[in-house]
């Protein structure tokens, strides 16, 4: 096939049942650098296969039809990837840019060390959340699982509902808000005061996740005490 | 005032001068030593096994004369492009933070010299680094620090990390005085922390996982990028099977002579096995499975001459890669640097505080008035010289024993000095044809 104008209105079908992964990645990845072709497609039949859709690099939205496996839009650049359905493990890791949203709940991992672009799930979230993540925005309607945000290094993870044991453990500059009930908090993260910077923050986040029903001002803030950035043995305890 | 050995003065074998230093240190300072190198403690090694050359059963080739090739391909099992090298040496994973930028631009431009790879490190890939490096692999590593899929596409294979020889089961450490502003904003990092790495993959957590994870790496490069595992030498024969069943193309298999940056003296001196049986049991792994040599084997920990190489190859790696050989070669503990050893309370020859960032050579450092000092044009032709003299003495090696290439040693070349060696290496004490553990007459 060869380069053609990206089309805005038509949709491309491509169907899991009967066309191999590798093919529908291969012509994912062949719109990068704007090469051109359909910008709006609909992936039928996922059947829980793993890594759909991953390494996109192209302003498209892509429309997933069904339950994903692991590392669902892993690496995503630009593209909007929506699951209509749940997710396994890994989705979105190391995303760059770009949104991910998932209509039903996550497993564990979500968000791993992810850089940038925003992402939704409507659901639940399993242990792991945003673990090592550096910039990326999350934002989960439910609650998430526990060692949410590990050694987070920047970015934001906003939980509308509850969050598990040891949330925030090691964490670095990013930034947690909790609405809900929080089991426990991780090494060196500690509630901070939310401030109007804070508020504004998490009402955009939000908004740009479609939860208009959810008060920003319900969540509390959580981040690094940064008494463990540098090794002291007084917290040799801590360890 | 130095101690000193006077007659009647005995030292204890238990508690030696560098015991008894330790706990001094300890009580004084209450806090682990950290310290850069490998082990040093005396391991059974590659000296400890001797080569047998060509006799009148069989014949040696002409050296200087007759071709003995060193090429070798990397990653045909499943990678679309894998990646040809002129010769049997590699270039180790070593990070930009842990070395300076001048450091790895000259490893890039010494490897590229001879047609060889060099690897990045925790903290991603340097624009330098890719410039000057005609093949260079990437490291997926579990902190991810400079992880980005547009530098996993412009690599030309990815490595896996799972362990590393120093400090298997341990992450990565880089003190607050090497994460300056660069290293800092590459790794997303405040400036001037303490930086502990992962030591567990954030997304992945055991073998089943990591054959889905190499899918989904497969996927995002086009199925073109070979694909390595690297493993720190502990349970290596189970290590390698799993990571051939999750779907490697080449295994990297680092001793616990390896190399590091930064690492508690105590985990480097005490965990893992060395290089020597950790060679054996892969290639045992990789025989079981019937993939001997269609899964290439990396071996590295404690390579410093052509003798290492050519009996790592001929225990059955398709090659080795050196980290700590390639610094000293660059210039790291250099007698010409003395006078600034003492200063830092080392000498030249024991200098191992690469963790400090003082390192006067310019290597290990991320201070501009002490990195500016390496010429990386220089320290890259220096390396380029040493990777000769390794391939040249591994070749005269190899026709001495009648190989037309390096990849044509084999374990009926070698004997052992020791039982200990023999019994790692399973090759014969020599002189005898008795292999402990396995049987034998003598």
């Amino acid at each position: 096939m060869g380069a053609r104008a990206v089309s805005e209105t038509a949709v491309e079908v491509v169907d899991l049942a009967t066309t191999p992964l590798r093919e529908v990645n291969q012509r994912l990845h062949d719109l990068a650098g704007g090469a051109g072709g359909p910008a709006r497609w609909r992936v039928l039949n996922p059947r829980g296969a793993h890594a759909v859709a991953c390494g996109l690099d192209a302003e498209i939205e892509v429309e997933i039809e069904g339950h994903v496996g692991y590392y669902c839009a892993g690496m995503n650049q630009l593209a909007s990837v929506h699951v209509h359905g749940s997710a396994s493990t890994g989705l979105a890791e190391n995303m760059m840019s770009g949104t991910v949203v998932v209509e039903g709940s996550v497993s564990q991992s979500a968000g791993a060390s992810a850089h940038g672009g925003l992402l939704v799930v409507h659901g639940d979230a399993a242990a792991r959340c945003g673990i090592s993540m550096k910039g990326v925005e999350i934002v989960v309607r439910g609650s998430v699982g526990h060692l949410s945000g590990f050694m987070a290094q920047s970015g934001c993870l906003v939980v509308c509902g509850d969050a598990g044991e040891a949330l925030g453990d090691s964490l670095y500059e990013a930034r947690m808000y909790v609405r809900g009930d929080v089991a426990g908090l991780g090494a060196d993260c500690v509630e901070k005061e939310l401030r109007a910077e804070h508020l504004a923050q998490v009402s955009d986040l939000l908004e740009r996740a479609g939860f208009d029903d959810v008060d920003p001002a319900s969540f509390r803030r959580y981040g690094s005490a940064r008494s463990l950035y540098n090794f002291h043995v007084d917290n040799a305890g801590a360890y | 005032m130095q101690a000193e050995w006077r007659p009647g003065l005995r030292e204890s074998y238990l508690f030696d001068r560098n015991a008894i230093a330790e706990i001094q240190r300890a009580a004084r300072e209450g806090i682990y030593d950290i310290r850069g190198f490998g082990a040093k403690r005396r391991l059974p090694h590659f000296d400890d096994l001797l080569l047998l050359g060509a006799s009148i059963s069989r014949y040696p080739l002409e050296g200087y004369r007759e071709r003995c090739d060193t090429d070798v391909v990397l990653g045909g099992r499943f990678a679309s492009k894998p990646i040809e090298l002129k010769i049997p040496v590699t270039i180790a994973g070593m990070s930009f933070g842990a070395l300076s930028a001048p450091a790895k631009e000259a490893l890039g431009r010494g490897a590229s010299e001879v047609g060889t790879a060099t690897t990045t490190g925790d903290g991603g890939m340097t624009p330098e680094e890719r410039q000057h490096s005609q093949t260079l692999v990437y490291q997926l590593l579990p902190s991810r620090y400079g992880m980005n899929p547009d530098d996993l596409r412009k690599a030309d294979a990815i490595e896996v990390v799972v362990g590393q020889g120093a400090k298997p089961g341990g992450g990565g450490m880089l003190l607050g005085h090497k994460i300056s502003d660069r290293v800092a904003a590459m790794r997303d990092l405040p400036q001037g922390i303490d930086q502990r790495s992962a030591c567990r993959h954030p997304d992945w957590t055991g073998p089943d996982d990591l054959e889905i994870k190499i899918g989904e790496l497969r996927e995002i490069t086009d199925w073109e990028k070979p694909i390595f595992v690297k493993v720190g030498a502990t349970r290596t024969f189970y290590d390698v099977q799993l990571a051939v069943k999750a779907g490697a193309d080449v295994i990297v298999v680092d001793g616990m002579q390896g190399g590091t940056a930064a690492t508690q003296d105590v985990f480097i001196e005490h965990v893992g096995i060395p290089t020597l049986p950790a060679v054996r049991l892969a290639v045992d792994a990789l025989e079981e499975l019937g993939l001997h040599r269609e899964v290439q084997l990396i071996v590295s920990g404690g390579i410093r001459s052509g003798a290492d190489v050519a009996k790592a190859l001929a225990l059955g790696a398709d090659a080795v890669s050196i980290g700590t050989a390639a610094l000293i070669a660059m210039g790291d503990n250099s007698p010409e640097l003395e006078e600034e050893y003492r200063e830092l309370g080392s000498s030249a020859g024991f200098y191992d505080d690469w963790q400090a960032g003082r390192d006067p050579a310019g290597i290990s450092t991320q201070d501009e008035e002490l990195f500016s000092r390496l010429d990386p044009v220089i320290a890259g032709h220096r390396l380029a010289n040493y990777l000769r003299v390794l391939n040249l003495e591994t070749q005269t090696l190899a026709r001495a024993c009648g190989k037309s290439h390096v990849h044509n040693l084999e374990p009926e070349d070698l004997v052992a000095l020791t039982i200990e060696a023999a019994a790692m290496a399973r090759v014969p004490l020599a002189g005898t044809d008795w292999i402990p553990g396995v049987g034998g007459s003598r």
